[in-house]
């Protein structure tokens, strides 16, 4: 163990680790990656001789495998060495709604920008943009979705899931290991299904992301929020890892609940898409 | 597992370039955040007397293109707020202190604690590419101010320049959210048994309040600047008008990052001169609830004033007057925030070592900007002073002056604490002075700059401007002294190798950091202290 000496105490005094400054310099291959990318885009040059995406992705390989190799520390440091007491637990959960607080804050910035342009999209002194919306939302030709045909299905689906890993969660309570692990199998079966159905709905879109400012509020509102149910998936899919394991115990099982409320939070943040960009904001939907 | 005893020994002592890289102990990451901070500051003020260079006297002085005066202008502010200050204010004495005073062993994520530092060099690093690449047509690096306004910042900058910049406030921002948390999540969690929130230091009040600042105001700017990334690179239409976006989304969504942010930038130096003026008047902290509450106060209402920096924008008349009441709304906890610090020295046996010189610059210098910014609040007071050296003069007194001298106040406050070593008072007290004189120099004429009519942003100025330009560059060469002296007085206290006693400051000290060495020992508390 590594706690031999006199500590009177229950935290965890983490040992040395290469990790962060490794994944500082991934996030750094990264971005210099995106950038170089992008200048690249429009058939223009590169920079400093490199190619862009292969930066890039080698970065984002990096930033993966620290991420890896990282948690990979945290779960051994809690199931092996022991090192997360009730209180380690506690800073934990505080970590947890904290992130997903600074979450909610990334999210009000879409939704902020959807209103901006859906609540004013007639005043009278922003005249190109009158002009190009032709005074209404959603802008003059713009065909949008049927709120009530795939959306409801994708809603249905996401509240299902959410019903499903609480089932997980209530069998983990009971030391049902087999509960636990059909809970989250269905939960992630459930998280891949949304996101196909927004592949395809994203592909039969009639308008565009770029050149207007409904594609670009939809687009971006909707795509994090898709970003953000791959990312739970997979957590979910360590989780039922872990699971399968024989991690957790009916006491202890805080990477499970990190994952529940994750999940949680990108289905609150469906609802409220689905009621104000979908449902609220609906127009003529387009011909299927 | 390995080996008990390698295990334990290698937690206890590691050494040499992975006790640094490959840190998990706070005050090792606090030491590499004030490093840090000194270099950007240094760089960050090397451009800034570059721009007083230029500005010496009318016409062109050292720079062949204005544009690049602009660059100057725009790095000085982003290196400033993002790589000198917070680094500094909140990563370096954050780190080294809030465990320190609230009786804790460290961090509650330590490698979480040092991946937030470790973002930040990347980051830094971005932001000095973003100078030698193409920016605008025809010019190289960010010349469209530290508020990236757009379209300056989408079709006005075509080149990689600003992906650069953009990139690096995206790293320097996912940094300070996650030590937000680690912070927040410390404070909350790890006080010493008896330690209520109440019963909690000022300086851990003022690095909470700025945690929860920085936690909910920078995934706005993430956004934000993401959305410029996606106009400038993909073809969306956000800020542009004629895709049915608005150019003043931007400015509504960076100022509501951008006042937190300008509280996040001063909240750590009030909590810190709290410290400074209750140990050198040898008297508790006057009023300290109503000094935390203040704190707090400050932080809420900052997130509700954000556009007192847009009155010129074309925002409505009635948005305009709730903005002017919201502003001047904080006029009142910073009132209080003056007032108790004059009640504690009164009557206080005051000791002027140099940390309370500091503190006492603070006051003049924090009050009389924030006297500025009452005038400023005024919409229709602003629409005359609007971008001019009346507001470059205005929020240089608060931040560059208020956090600066605060954070200064700190250096020397907790110099021995963290080296070990005392300082020279005498190199002290010089650097205090000349900078004092060297700053007022600097900004004072400003002001009468900025009521003539002198806008900022420019490289250039008519004839009439020159008598008050010409003060305000030789004030900024004494402040360039200033620094000197101050890397000296540093030198100075490391080669004399004064040993500093464990509470170096007497009865006035009574924080937990003065209970312990000088320096601590690498962790500290095994036994948890009990607060009576």
């Amino acid at each position: 163990m590594a706690k031999s000496h006199a500590n009177q105490h229950d935290y965890h005094l983490v040992d040395p680790s290469p990790w962060p400054i490794i994944g500082g310099i991934s996030a750094f291959i990264t971005a210099l990656g995106l950038i170089i990318w992008m200048q690249s885009m429009d058939g223009g040059e590169g920079l400093f001789g490199l190619h862009g995406p292969y930066v890039f992705v080698v970065g984002m390989i990096f930033i993966a495998g620290t991420m890896f190799v990282w948690w990979r520390d945290v779960i051994n440091e809690a199931e092996i060495q022991g090192q997360h007491k009730p209180v380690v637990q506690l800073h934990l959960r505080y970590g947890m709604i904290l992130f997903i607080a600074s979450e909610v804050m990334f999210f009000v910035v879409w939704f902020w920008g959807f209103f901006d342009a859906a609540l004013y999209s007639n005043e009278a002194v922003q005249v190109a943009r009158t002009e190009f919306t032709g005074g209404q939302w959603p802008p003059k030709g713009v065909e949008t979705f049927d709120p009530w045909d795939i959306p409801l299905v994708n809603t249905l689906i996401l509240l299902t899931s959410g019903t499903t890993v609480t089932w997980a969660h209530h069998a983990l309570l009971h030391d049902d290991r087999r509960g636990l692990i059909v809970g989250l199998v269905l939960t992630i079966i459930l998280g891949i299904m949304f996101t196909a159905l927004q592949v395809y709905e994203y592909v039969h879109a009639t308008f565009s992301f770029s050149e207007s400012i409904y594609g670009a509020t939809f687009f971006m509102a909707t795509g994090f929020h898709g970003a953000h149910v791959i990312i739970g998936t997979i957590f979910l899919i360590v989780t039922l890892f872990r699971a399968l394991a024989g991690h957790f115990n009916s006491k202890q099982h805080f990477g499970f609940e990190a994952a529940a409320w994750y999940w949680h939070f990108v289905d609150v943040v469906w609802l409220f898409l689905f009621s104000c960009i979908y449902v609220w904001a609906a127009g003529t939907p387009a011909a299927h | 597992m390995a080996g008990k005893s390698a295990t334990a020994d290698h937690h206890d002592h590691p050494t040499g370039l992975k006790r640094y890289l490959f840190s998990t102990n706070h005050k090792d990451i606090g030491t590499l955040y004030l490093i840090f901070a000194l270099i950007g500051g240094i760089i960050g003020g090397l451009l800034s007397i570059g721009m007083r260079m230029e500005l010496q006297h009318p016409g062109m002085q050292i720079f062949s293109d204005p544009h690049m005066f602009n660059v100057f202008t725009t790095a000085h502010g982003l290196i400033m707020v993002f790589f000198m200050i917070m680094p500094s204010l909140f990563g370096g004495f954050g780190n080294w202190i809030v465990p320190l005073q609230i009786g804790a062993p460290d961090m509650a994520f330590p490698r979480l604690n040092n991946i937030s530092f470790w973002l930040l060099p990347p980051a830094f690093t971005l932001l000095l590419m973003s100078l030698f690449v193409p920016g605008p047509p025809g010019g190289d690096g960010v010349g469209g101010g530290w508020t990236v306004y757009a379209p300056l910042s989408t079709s006005g900058s075509p080149g990689p320049a600003m992906d650069f910049a953009i990139l690096s406030l995206h790293l320097a921002g996912a940094s300070s959210i996650l030590s937000a948390i680690n912070f927040i999540t410390t404070i909350f969690n790890m006080r010493a048994p008896g330690m209520t929130l109440h019963k909690m230091p000022l300086f851990v009040w003022s690095i909470l309040v700025t945690a929860f600042l920085l936690l909910l105001a920078l995934p706005v700017l993430a956004g934000a600047i993401t959305m410029l990334l996606t106009d400038r690179n993909f073809g969306t239409t956000f800020f542009d008008a004629a895709g049915g976006g608005d150019p003043l989304l931007f400015q509504h969504l960076f100022w509501f990052f951008g006042h937190p942010e300008v509280y996040i930038i001063i909240l750590p130096a009030f909590g810190l001169i709290s410290h400074v003026i209750s140990t050198f008047s040898n008297k508790p902290i006057f009023g300290y609830l109503g000094m935390a509450y203040a704190m707090a106060a400050i932080g809420a209402v900052g997130f509700v004033v954000w556009a007192h920096h847009m009155y010129t924008a074309g925002i409505s008349l009635n948005t305009q007057a709730y903005f002017v009441a919201a502003t001047m709304v904080i006029a009142v906890p910073t009132g209080v925030k003056i007032f108790s610090w004059i009640a504690t020295m009164w009557g206080g046996s005051i000791v002027f070592k140099t940390p309370m010189l500091w503190a006492f610059g603070f006051i003049f210098l924090f009050t009389l900007g924030g006297v500025t910014g009452v005038v400023l609040a005024n919409a229709g007071v602003d629409r005359a002073m609007h971008d001019t050296y009346y507001v470059v003069a205005h929020f240089h007194y608060v931040l560059s002056l208020g956090a600066t001298f605060g954070l200064f106040a700190g250096w020397y406050y907790w110099f021995p604490k963290i080296t070990g070593y005392m300082y020279s008072e005498f190199v002290g007290k010089l650097h205090f002075w000349v900078s004092f004189i060297g700053v007022n120099l600097v900004f004072f004429p400003q002001h009468f700059l900025g009521l003539a009519g002198m806008p900022r942003r420019y490289a250039d100025y008519p004839d009439a401007f020159a008598g008050w330009n010409y003060v305000s560059s030789v004030g900024s060469y004494i402040s360039g002294f200033g620094v000197l002296i101050f890397l000296f007085g540093v030198f100075l206290a490391f080669q004399r190798k004064e040993k500093a006693a464990g509470n170096p400051w007497g009865e006035g000290a009574t924080t937990l950091e003065w209970t312990l060495s000088s320096p601590p020992p690498f962790h500290q508390y095994e036994q948890l202290p009990r607060i009576k």
